[in-house]
């Protein structure tokens, strides 16, 4: 078994140990359907994957590559609505167990996330698909893994836009702005893992990979972050990458080349 | 009981007695699934302009007719088209371009605002955006605003929780409602009457059905009124919101319908290779849109063996083992 790995495997690995048994998780298309797959098949078997369009606990014979691909109809436990879906998110009952995988464009210090644009709104350098279900998401669920890939242009200062709201300018403004506890809990990037301070609602370090160093982080975080707290992750176990290889993406649809 | 009135029609009537120049629509499906594309194709061919669309996420569609220059205005959660176009080509050209206006919202809001408008409240609540731009950036300025009647004062409203902090809320985000002078969606099963029943998930198409004037449904199976009543809890939509029924096997080719046909991500890749060059698009426009004259002569263009290709399997309504890169 080859024991290096790529940074999607990586990545993949690490989002999926945030992933307890018994959440239900909230996933997109791509790495973060595969990190709920993987999850489900290594260290969290009750837990449920859906989808903004409406569909619960789907099968996934096939790795669908939109949410509203067909291959995520078949099998579900049941094929509501958009409205059922959020609302699922937004009622204590069930939302307060979903755990949420986004990406975005750009991020802040606080885990706001932009989805929407480069540059000035109105006339934008870049125009990104948009909020999607994903400003709902970050709203309404305690934990929402972020996947990103770490560059300074990623990682800034100011977002151009603030799609989905995480900490929005910390220090308990979230709560005041009226939204619950949420947003953006973890973040992972091919470098490292990154989570928030429970007072400031400030990104720390929370652990680089082997071969990335603390240093390496932080240049490419246009912020400052706390590194103090930071240590080496555990790397992908046989075990684990066994599982993603063999039993996720066999066909590696999504993980890409092998190493 | 109703006297069964028959609302079927040709397609091409149906869109230019319902679609007109200025109106407010919105369409069915979402991204690559269930899109009313042969409706969408119609109103491209007819030259309709100025359009305003409501959308949560839209894909397919979206992309033809803001690549046509039907759409002037847009509201809209997602512009995306799976795979082949992650952000949809020639709507993020229009916004960079300065073609269209447009105002952001999320997926739960625009859901929220049909289903207001399915229900005649003026607004939903909900708790999404707060502290977002989505809520504090309006895409349509005040004058523009108050300029159309058809579009609201204010884009959406954060206000305080009239009854304290029941639910635990202490402020709330008021969505207003939408409806739209006409919708249209594609089923796989409708009557003459228009009562449908969709397979597989229904996305937002029933809110968006209930809060417009016009519907337009188009259908793969246009089938006798007892195969519905024979199983009422299968139809979503009963015949009182629709308008006129069209029935267009293929309709929603080239998005997925499910247990009929996947998605065709050859025909998705081959637009959006062409949504990226001027002159390419233009030469897609005119082989596949505007050098045909009927949705049966684009897809006898399309060709049988493609159609076989992304045939659904019956169990599992998708094309199983299709070819997708």
């Amino acid at each position: 078994m080859d024991m290096s790995y790529t940074p999607k495997e990586i990545m993949t690995i690490m989002a999926a140990r945030e992933i307890k048994n018994g959440d239900i998780v909230f996933s997109g298309t791509g790495i973060s359907m595969l990190a709920a797959m993987a999850a489900k098949k290594i260290n969290a078997p009750d837990s449920v994957i859906f989808f903004e369009t409406g569909a619960m606990d789907s099968l996934l014979e096939e790795i669908p590559f939109a949410v509203a691909d067909p291959r995520i109809m078949y099998w579900a436990a049941a094929n509501a609505s958009l409205t059922d879906a959020f609302a699922t998110m937004q009622n204590r009952i069930t939302g307060d167990r979903v755990i949420a995988i986004l990406g975005a464009a750009q991020i802040d210090m606080y885990g706001n996330l932009n989805t929407t644009c480069i540059g000035d709104y109105f006339s934008p350098d870049i125009r990104f698909s948009g909020s999607g279900g994903g400003c709902d998401v970050a709203s309404f669920v305690p934990r929402c893994i972020a996947f990103m890939q770490h560059e300074k242009r990623k990682f800034v200062n100011q977002l151009d836009y603030l799609t989905s709201p995480g900490q929005l300018s910390g220090n308990g403004s979230r709560e005041a702005a009226g939204l619950r506890p949420g947003g953006v809990s973890v973040v992972v990037t091919n470098l490292g893992v990154m989570r928030f301070d429970p007072d400031t609602g400030r990104m720390y370090l929370d652990q680089y990979y082997p071969g990335t160093t603390p240093g390496m982080i932080l240049e490419n975080t246009q912020f400052y972050m706390d590194v103090s707290r930071a240590v080496q992750a555990l790397p992908p176990t046989e075990t684990e990458l066994k599982i993603l290889r063999e039993n996720c993406d066999p066909q590696r649809l999504i993980l890409g080349p092998a190493g | 009981m109703n006297k069964d009135t028959d609302k079927t029609m040709p397609l091409r009537e149906a869109v230019s007695r319902y679609v007109k120049k200025g109106a407010h629509i919105s369409i069915g499906g979402f991204t690559l699934n269930r899109n009313p594309m042969a409706a969408v194709y119609e109103i491209i061919r007819q030259k309709i302009t100025d359009l305003h669309l409501y959308a949560h996420s839209n894909g397919t569609g979206l992309d033809e007719l803001i690549g046509a220059g039907c759409i002037s205005k847009l509201e809209i959660a997602y512009g995306g088209n799976g795979k082949a176009a992650p952000t949809c080509i020639r709507f993020a050209r229009a916004i960079q371009n300065n073609d269209i206006l447009f105002e952001d919202y999320s997926n739960y809001m625009m859901s929220l605002r049909f289903m207001a408008g399915a229900m005649g409240v003026p607004f939903l609540p909900t708790l999404s955006g707060l502290g977002s731009n989505i809520v504090s950036t309006w895409g349509f300025s005040e004058s523009l605003r108050r300029s159309d009647p058809k579009i609201v004062d204010r884009k959406l409203a954060v206000v305080d929780n009239p009854f304290g902090d029941w639910g635990n809320a202490k402020k709330v985000v008021a969505v207003p409602a939408i409806t739209p002078d006409v919708t249209i969606i594609h089923v796989q099963k409708a009557d003459a009457m228009g009562t449908c029943s969709i397979k597989g998930l229904a996305f937002a198409d029933v809110e968006q059905v209930k809060a417009s004037r016009h519907v337009i449904v188009t259908c793969e199976n246009l089938v006798e009124k007892a195969a519905l009543r024979k199983n009422p809890d299968m139809n979503q939509i009963p015949f009182i919101h629709v308008t006129a029924v069209c029935h267009v096997p293929f309709g929603g080719y080239p998005t997925a319908v499910y247990g009929h046909y996947d998605y065709d991500s050859q025909y998705l890749k081959k637009f959006a290779a062409a949504a990226k060059d001027k002159d390419a698009f233009t030469a897609y426009q005119d082989t596949w849109v505007y050098g045909v004259n009927s949705h049966e002569q684009f897809l006898q263009q399309v060709g049988k063996d493609r159609l076989a290709a992304i045939a659904a399997d019956p169990e599992t309504g998708y094309s199983v083992n299709m070819k997708r890169d």
